[in-house]
């Protein structure tokens, strides 16, 4: 027989738990679920939506009451449970009917705070939190003509706007002179009160309420300086309180909420809780982001798979009130210890602060433009050093530049067919047709369903401002941190910690060590544990299964299933001998197409894949290497012709890049890797915008970082100038090696420069001579067993692999 | 009756690989999970015809190496929201051989 598993609380973080646990688990329980209300489950955020005219109850319907039907789950709708026997396992409704249950799920949310004052009970006194309240709005709209909102919160405003939009004359009360005080600071919260008080609401600021006054229904409110207001409706959103009675009368912990821990597990481990009635770490939680992360981990533990971890940490929020978007996150407000960097311009209804402390972005306030919000989110999260970008950063992230969308930086006024994602082609339509038609809620949602920010990732501001108009008030764009791939909770960092504090050597030990769900992980954490126990441990044996196609047979898989090759030709200097044999080796293969590449290299593209091993041993046969084109590795050493040549030229540029090719090839780095060497500071070879690029001068080196073109251009940040060749390449040996055991797995220099600050490289490899040395030497060493030539060896032993195990017909 | 033919030892496919078996009708993949279970399925990706023998394989899934969609080795069906389904054929293993029914 199957456990019974009771949900109490029909609303969006108890359904969504077991959403989650039906993807894991779908036949271990027989599940029941009690509401209150007598609805399916809707979308609690859309009710300003509804309120405001723009939806109906049925389009906010997340699920509807076939959905339990075809997952077998029995809903009582409109059933209130009044009695938990703990001890006997039962439930309790007001008929006196009962039920049993092995695992309780509470999940019975929060209602309003009702300010204790006079006159509260009045008809015509109610709260903003369900469909019961909503129609009883909209009722009273259709024959009452003044309303007042107590309350200026963002609960407080969706109300007002909401009420405004349906007929009324609205005032909005608030205790404290700012608005929505938990999200915005006075600067914002000024622009804000303009903006509505130019659409038509009122506002009471500093008031505060001292009674509510009326014979049938109300009448008017008094306030504490003796002034009064006349009125029809009073709404009361000044704040939520969790539901703890029932948890409570049966004898379960609760203080300001049920408190629960980590797993999300109750004092009675045969009972959970999420959502708006829990209380975790001391915090309890309005917004539906964190929500969704406790109703993962809950169903985890419901699954009995018991990994799952909640950890709430710094949170953000982006809201869209009343058509303003907001973004706010961290420590906003500053003190002493804190420096702000303000930009305002009010008559575009712009303002932005940002909150630094120790060169690090602590918080953040946005208003009107949101776009940057996630960037400023994630450097906030990384902790990164701003000092560097501290005198752009307010201009935002798209201020350094983003092909593929222009300069768009907001999705507001564009139209339906406006292209977002550039990659995949997907519309503002298609976006906003799948968040409403699927309910999603999340950034991997939308990439999962529609593919936009799914590849180059360079629009994922705007699919998250996309979310959070779509979704309206309430969207808050969660990880707290953010895990390596849906087969673990951990960071990059943490697995890089990982393996070096646990000594873990192999693929398998890690996944086992590390409770991987999935026993064989997937395509996305293979290639990176790969490539950190490679990175870690000189003696790890690679796993080519673990590898993506292209470093799997050292070539470039193209879209018909062929694949292009690319040799070697050092510093991109070569000669009619070598040519000759790329000719007739292009002859013999009947290569379609022969291409220069953008890093001086030959691109012989349409090979098939059984041609691949004759190719290379022609290719080696001619003393030609892998260029390793197809590899997150060194790729490419880029010169000018220097000194040798060049009237400008003020060094032998070529002469030191062949030597600098020569140091690095066959390495291995986190993404593929570029260097550059200019003869003259007119930089022909374009060595700013390299991972690693050396610009020569009359006395030495320049030696310069964390470049590239690509996605978002980024200039070299400078290094250091050095006065020898021999130290521009311990330089870039050493940069090369922090680089290696630094970065995340597919974290280019130029992301790597930014989250660990120039500073800190500059410390390793500049200042800190040892370090350089020693840095240097593990390079060389490591480099000793990778420059073996893959593709002779491949020619040589591995040609099976290209061809056929078998033709038939 | 199914007509089985014999493709080779399951040794001679990687585990978590898989190798290609040609035939008049276009290359079919022939998959080894790390559980040594043996799949075959047309080497077409439902998306844009990526070589799906290429892709890295986890579990009973293979992520095709040209837009990541993953795909059932079982029955060739795209997972999660990606929809499409690639054909399947019949697999056994008899004394370490591996047999298709075509």
């Amino acid at each position: 027989m199957k456990e019974k598993l009771v949900l109490i609380g029909n609303g969006m973080a108890g359904v969504r738990t077991l959403e989650e646990l039906l993807k894991l688990a779908p036949e271990k329980y027989d599940i029941t679920v009690f509401g209150d209300e007598p609805y399916g489950n809707y979308n609690r955020i859309m009710l300003s939506p509804v309120l405001a005219g723009d939806k109906t109850i049925d389009q906010i319907m997340i699920n509807d009451r076939q959905w339990y039907i075809d997952n077998g789950i029995t809903l009582h709708a409109g059933k209130k449970i009044t009695h938990i026997n703990r001890v006997k396992r039962q439930l309790e409704t007001a008929e006196g009917e009962v039920f049993d249950y092995d695992r309780l799920l509470l999940a019975t949310g929060s209602r309003p705070f009702m300010l204790p004052l006079p006159g509260r009970d009045l008809p015509g006194v109610i709260s903003f939190r369900d469909i019961a309240d909503v129609n009883s709005m909209l009722e009273t709209a259709k024959s009452y003509k003044k309303a007042v909102v107590i309350g200026g919160g963002l609960l407080g405003l969706e109300a007002a706007n909401g009420l405004m939009i349906q007929g009324m004359e609205v005032t909005v009360v608030h205790i404290a002179d700012v608005l929505m005080n938990q999200q915005l600071d006075k600067p914002a919260s000024d622009l804000m009160l303009n903006e509505l008080q130019a659409k038509g609401l009122n506002f009471l600021m500093s008031h505060e309420t001292a009674a509510i006054e009326g014979k049938k229904r109300v009448e008017k409110v008094v306030f504490k300086n003796g002034t009064e207001i006349d009125t029809d409706l009073v709404v009361m959103a000044v704040g939520i309180r969790p539901n703890i009675e029932l948890a409570q009368s049966a004898g379960i912990h609760c203080e300001r909420g049920i408190v629960v821990d980590d797993t999300m597990q109750t004092f009675d481990p045969k009972v959970y809780a999420v959502g708006e009635c829990v209380q975790h770490r001391g915090s309890t939680f309005g917004l539906v982001a964190p929500l969704f992360e406790q109703a993962k981990v809950c169903a985890n533990h419901l699954a009995q798979m018991g990994i799952a971890r909640y950890v709430s940490s710094i949170t953000s929020t982006k809201l869209k009130v009343t058509g303003i978007d907001l973004f706010s996150a961290g420590n906003f407000i500053g003190d002493e210890s804190t420096e702000d960097l303000v930009f305002k311009d009010a008559a575009r209804h712009v303002y932005k602060k940002l909150v630094i402390q120790d060169d690090k972005l602590i918080g953040a306030v946005l208003y009107g433009d949101t776009v940057d919000g996630a960037w400023y989110f994630q450097l906030m999260r990384d902790g990164t050093d701003v000092s560097s970008i501290r005198e752009n950063m307010l201009f935002g992230q798209h201020h350094i530049g983003d092909s593929g969308h222009g300069a768009t930086n907001s999705v507001d006024g564009l139209p339906d067919d406006a292209e977002i994602c550039g990659c995949n082609g997907v519309c503002k339509g298609d976006i906003v047709k799948a968040i409403s038609k699927h309910s999603l809620f999340t950034l991997d949602e939308v990439k999962a369903h529609t593919k936009a920010s799914a590849s180059c990732g360079s629009c994922t501001g705007l699919v998250e401002q996309l979310l959070a108009s779509t979704l309206g008030s309430d969207f808050n764009d969660t990880p707290s941190k953010k895990a390596m791939c849906g087969c673990t909770s951990m960071s990059h960092g943490e697995v890089k910690n990982a393996i070096k504090e646990q000594g873990l050597k192999t693929i398998s030990d890690l996944m086992l060590a590390l409770d991987w769900k999935n026993p064989d992980g997937c395509h996305s954490c293979r290639p990176a544990l790969n490539y950190y126990l490679l990175s870690t441990w000189p003696d790890y044996q690679d796993d080519p299964q673990s590898r993506f196609i292209n470093e799997r047979v050292h070539a470039n898989i193209q879209k018909d299933g062929t694949y292009s090759v690319v040799p070697r030709i050092w510093g991109g200097v070569t000669n009619a001998n070598e040519l000759r044999a790329i000719a007739d080796i292009s002859d013999k293969y009947k290569v379609p197409t022969v291409k220069i590449t953008g890093g001086q290299r030959i691109d012989l593209l349409g090979v098939k894949k059984d041609d691949l091993p004759k190719m290379w041993a022609d290719l080696s046969e001619a003393g030609f290497v892998s260029g390793h084109a197809y590899g997150k590795s060194l790729r490419t050493v880029k010169t000018c012709v220097g000194s040798e040549w060049c009237r400008f030229g003020t060094q032998d540029s070529t002469g030191l890049g062949i030597k600098v090719e020569k140091m690095t090839w066959g390495s291995w780095t986190p993404h593929k890797f570029k260097i550059a060497v200019s003869g003259c500071p007119r930089n022909c070879a374009e060595a700013t915008i390299k991972d690693f690029g050396i610009v020569c001068v009359d006395s030495g080196y320049e030696l310069h970082v964390g470049g590239n073109g690509g996605i978002k251009v980024r200039a070299t940040d400078f290094l250091c100038k050095v006065a020898t060749e021999e130290e521009a390449m311990e330089y870039c040996a050493a940069f090369m090696q922090l680089y290696r055991e630094d970065a995340h797995y597919l974290e280019r220099t130029a992301p790597w420069i930014e989250r660990v600050g120039l500073k800190s490289v500059q410390a390793k490899v500049v200042e800190d001579h040892d370090n350089r040395k020693k840095l240097a030497q593990r390079f060389y060493e490591s480099q000793e067993k990778s420059q073996d030539d893959p593709w002779a060896e491949h020619a040589a032993k591995q040609r099976e692999n290209y061809i056929p195990i078998k033709q038939v017909g | 009756m199914q007509n089985w033919t014999e493709v080779g030892p399951v040794e001679s496919v990687p585990q978590k690989g898989s190798r290609v078996m040609s035939t008049p009708d276009g290359d079919v993949a022939i998959f080894r999970t790390s559980g040594d279970e043996v799949f075959a399925l047309f080497d077409q990706c439902p998306h844009k015809k990526g070589p799906l023998s290429q892709g890295i394989v986890y579990d009973k899934r293979v992520a095709c190496p040209l837009h990541n969609w993953v795909i059932d080795l079982s029955s060739g069906e795209a997972t999660g929201p990606d929809e499409g389904c690639t054909r399947s054929f019949a697999t056994k293993v008899e004394d370490g051989l591996i047999y298709i029914s075509l």
